[in-house]
């Protein structure tokens, strides 16, 4: 199987060892993956923050950029989210019938990454080793956006090694929220705060996630408060062998 | 002791915005335990009362097509309710705004000689400041509704629409009630408390002859009103006194009588958590011998009419008052209501009130969510909040963008700048250099920045950064390709 990775503005430019973990992962599973070299934004910060002209033109880019691709992989789901959500919104007061077509053409090819692996490659074990105790963040988009249902917990139940530890309140946000975190940075505070007391109570070593927004908000605050856990994205839980095992490890 | 220790401003032409509003909230401890355990308790109970009804999806379904339908022939419902409500011996008087619709209360209650009136909780009327209106024409108005009554009493304001004080607690009830009262020796017992209340209110149902209602629905074909509520003070209220006033906003008319069976149901559950809320009044004009002989409706229009006009907005005006939407916030769970600077606080008060003030005041509400989308999920009518709130942040852009003071605006200018960079990959790429070597100089020896200035001040007040890394993935990815794997 084909697939291009969208890889996301945040993890390109953040978290460019998530990148690393997908292709990993996916070629290890046996996809030929591509990567576009002229790839940026989905335009979600944009939109979520009022400025929809501005987040027609990275839509418009986005829908152009993969109109002739067999699948598009993404390790976020908020950017997801905004393709599925959002985009079709924009797409008919932008009134272009032709774009509106091949976005209608592309969506269902769009997958969030472990909707990919479960629902497209058809696999629950994906051959991981990850000696650790891990709790599992359901980011908002992941879990009301795009509905992931039980699909990461498939995955992790078949992680070798992995020690698993429910996170209470699993339902509540993080208090991230893109711009909503330095425009109401009090609040957004206060949010992490209780989230972080959730987060704590599970003494893992580690707290996961499909979305790196919400893991670089949990780990900024774990690290400036010396609170011992550390943020890992799913996939390079996934992507994590014995022989290989998670640069966050190393 | 209040419940608040501070004075919040409930006005949204004079309340602060909402990151200013919540900073003495947010460093009152009492104060958010408080909102934290009540919303907490009732998302408990309404999560399990949801949880068994089976059929509570398709539930919510018609409840939002129901009002959906209502709002779409809105005119000729409440054209039919004034048409069956006057038949009933009931008097239905439009208000366009809040000014005349305080205007009207107040002459009617001038018509009755009337200079104290009760009162069955109605939002409404907080939103067209109705209390400290008919007080300046000498007109004393008393809650009924015990949490209103703790407000009235405490001097405190509502921070919930279904439980408006819900940010104080026992303790400083019993504060309240023994300072207005006079009850020295008054315990904290939830019995005593009640008892208290009890006495004060039987006085005023026994003397006070005139009452005023809100409405939680309106029904057009039997010009019925429709009134739920726990503690039967509404029930007193609907049966003592000569005459009754109801306000209600335009929005609250469903076509049949049929369909409270949908809308109880979904209300109820949403609300409170309970199947059936303790005492649900309804009533059509005037009976003889029975109830209030004089019968007025008051229907708001107050900014309504506009919202109905517009297409992703309208969904708005579907609300049936439940809080749900608030319970599940994760927002109002740490601020509680005041910091929203109007009687409607939480999700729906931050979509309702900016175009309640034709997006003139309350300009910051929009932005008062993380867009998680619990309230879109537990609204029992679906209104899509985070939709609506796109659509108000949109609109404020699109007003504010052009003026010359938002054009240096940090925020305006980092994002016109991000569109510009998103738009071609050299420039993302250039940007991702310059942020590295720019963020360089903050970065500590650990690799991790702990310290920014201007907005990025506002995430290391209480997070840190992870410093940029040397490569971004596409120079790894471009770089794995140039040596074939």
């Amino acid at each position: 199987m084909r697939a291009s990775l969208f890889i996301t503005c945040y993890n390109d430019t953040l978290f460019p060892e998530t990148g690393r973990a997908v292709v990993r992962l996916l070629e290890r599973l046996g996809v030929e993956l591509d990567f576009h070299p002229k790839q940026t934004c989905c335009g979600q910060m944009h939109a979520n923050t009022g400025f929809r002209g501005e987040a027609f033109c990275q839509a418009k880019r986005f829908v152009r950029m993969y109109q002739d691709v067999e699948a598009v992989v993404i390790p976020s789901s908020s950017c997801v989210a905004m393709i599925r959500d959002q985009y079709p919104g924009l797409f008919e007061e932008l009134g272009n019938e032709e774009l509106r077509r091949q976005f209608a053409s592309l969506l269902p090819r769009v997958y969030e990454l472990s909707e990919f692996v479960v629902d497209q490659l058809g696999v629950d074990d994906v051959g991981a080793y990850f000696p650790h105790r891990v709790t599992y963040h359901a980011s908002c988009h992941g879990l009301r956006g795009i509905h992931l249902g039980d699909r990461p917990a498939r995955l992790m139940n078949k992680v070798r090694g992995m020690e698993q530890v429910s996170l209470a309140n699993l339902d509540r946000c993080c208090g991230f929220g893109g711009t909503f975190s330095v425009k109401n940075g009090e609040v957004s505070s206060a949010m992490l705060a209780v989230k972080l007391q959730d987060v704590m109570a599970t003494r893992a070593e580690f707290c996961t996630a499909l979305d790196n927004s919400c893991l670089m908000h949990l780990g900024g605050a774990m690290h400036r408060q010396y609170a011992g856990m550390k943020t890992i994205h799913l996939a390079e839980i996934l992507a994590s062998t014995e022989a290989e095992p998670a640069e966050a490890l190393l | 002791m209040n419940g608040t220790s501070y004075h919040p401003v409930l006005d949204p032409t004079l309340a602060p915005p909402f990151p200013k509003a919540v900073l003495p909230v947010l460093r009152n401890p009492q104060l958010r335990k408080n909102v934290a355990h009540a919303i907490d308790v009732i998302q408990a109970k309404r999560s399990r009362l949801v949880a068994e009804k089976v059929d509570w999806q398709e539930l919510r379904s018609a409840g939002a097509a129901i009002r959906e339908h209502s709002l779409a022939h809105l005119g000729a419902y409440l054209e039919q309710f004034e048409v069956r409500c006057t038949a009933a011996g009931g008097t239905v008087h439009w208000a366009a705004d809040a000014d005349e619709a305080r205007r009207i209360i107040v002459e009617i209650l001038r018509q009755e000689n009337a200079s104290e009136v009760i009162k069955i909780k109605t939002m409404t009327s907080a939103e067209i400041q109705l209390n400290p209106f008919l007080e300046a024409a000498g007109i004393k108005a008393y809650e009924t509704d015990l949490a209103e009554i703790i407000l009235q009493l405490g001097h405190e304001e509502p921070s919930h629409i279904v439980v408006p004080a819900l940010h104080v607690n026992r303790s400083q009830v019993r504060e309240i009630f023994a300072q207005s009262m006079g009850i020295e020796d008054l315990s904290d017992d939830p019995k005593a408390l009640t008892a208290a209340a009890r006495n004060y209110l039987r006085q005023k149902f026994l003397t006070v002859p005139t009452a005023i209602s809100g409405a939680n629905f309106l029904v057009a074909e039997t010009g019925s009103v429709a009134i739920v509520e726990s503690e039967g003070n509404g029930r007193m209220c609907l049966t003592l006194p000569n005459t009754m006033i109801t306000l209600a906003g335009i929005e609250k008319v469903i076509p049949r009588f049929q369909d409270l069976e949908v809308m109880l149901q979904v209300l109820a559950r949403s609300a409170t958590g309970e199947r059936m809320n303790p005492y649900t009044s309804l009533w059509s004009g005037v009976t003889p011998g029975d109830g209030p002989q004089r019968f007025h409706v008051v229907l708001l229009d107050n900014g309504r009419s506009e919202i109905l006009a517009k297409n992703t907005e309208r969904q708005t005006l579907r609300c049936i008052r439940c809080a749900a939407c608030m319970n599940s916030c994760p927002v109002y769970r740490q601020t509680g209501g005041h910091a929203y600077g109007s009687v409607y606080p939480g999700p729906i008060g931050a979509i309702l009130t900016p175009q309640l003030m034709q997006m003139n005041h309350a300009q910051s509400l929009p932005y008062a969510s993380s867009l998680c989308g619990a309230c879109y999920e537990v609204c029992p009518v679906k209104i899509n909040i985070p939709e609506v709130l796109l659509e108000l942040r949109s609109q404020l852009v699109n007003q504010e963008r052009g003026k010359a003071a938002k054009f240096f605006d940090p925020m305006y200018l980092g994002l016109r700048a991000a569109n510009l960079i998103f738009s071609r990959a050299w420039l993302f790429h250039s940007a991702q250099y310059l942020g590295r070597v720019g963020l360089k100089l903050f970065t500590g020896k650990d690799g991790w920045i702990h310290r920014l200035p201007s907005v990025g001040g506002e995430w290391t007040q209480t997070r840190d950064l992870r410093g940029l890394p040397k490569q971004p993935f596409h120079g790894w990815w471009a770089a794995r390709q140039k040596e074939g794997r």
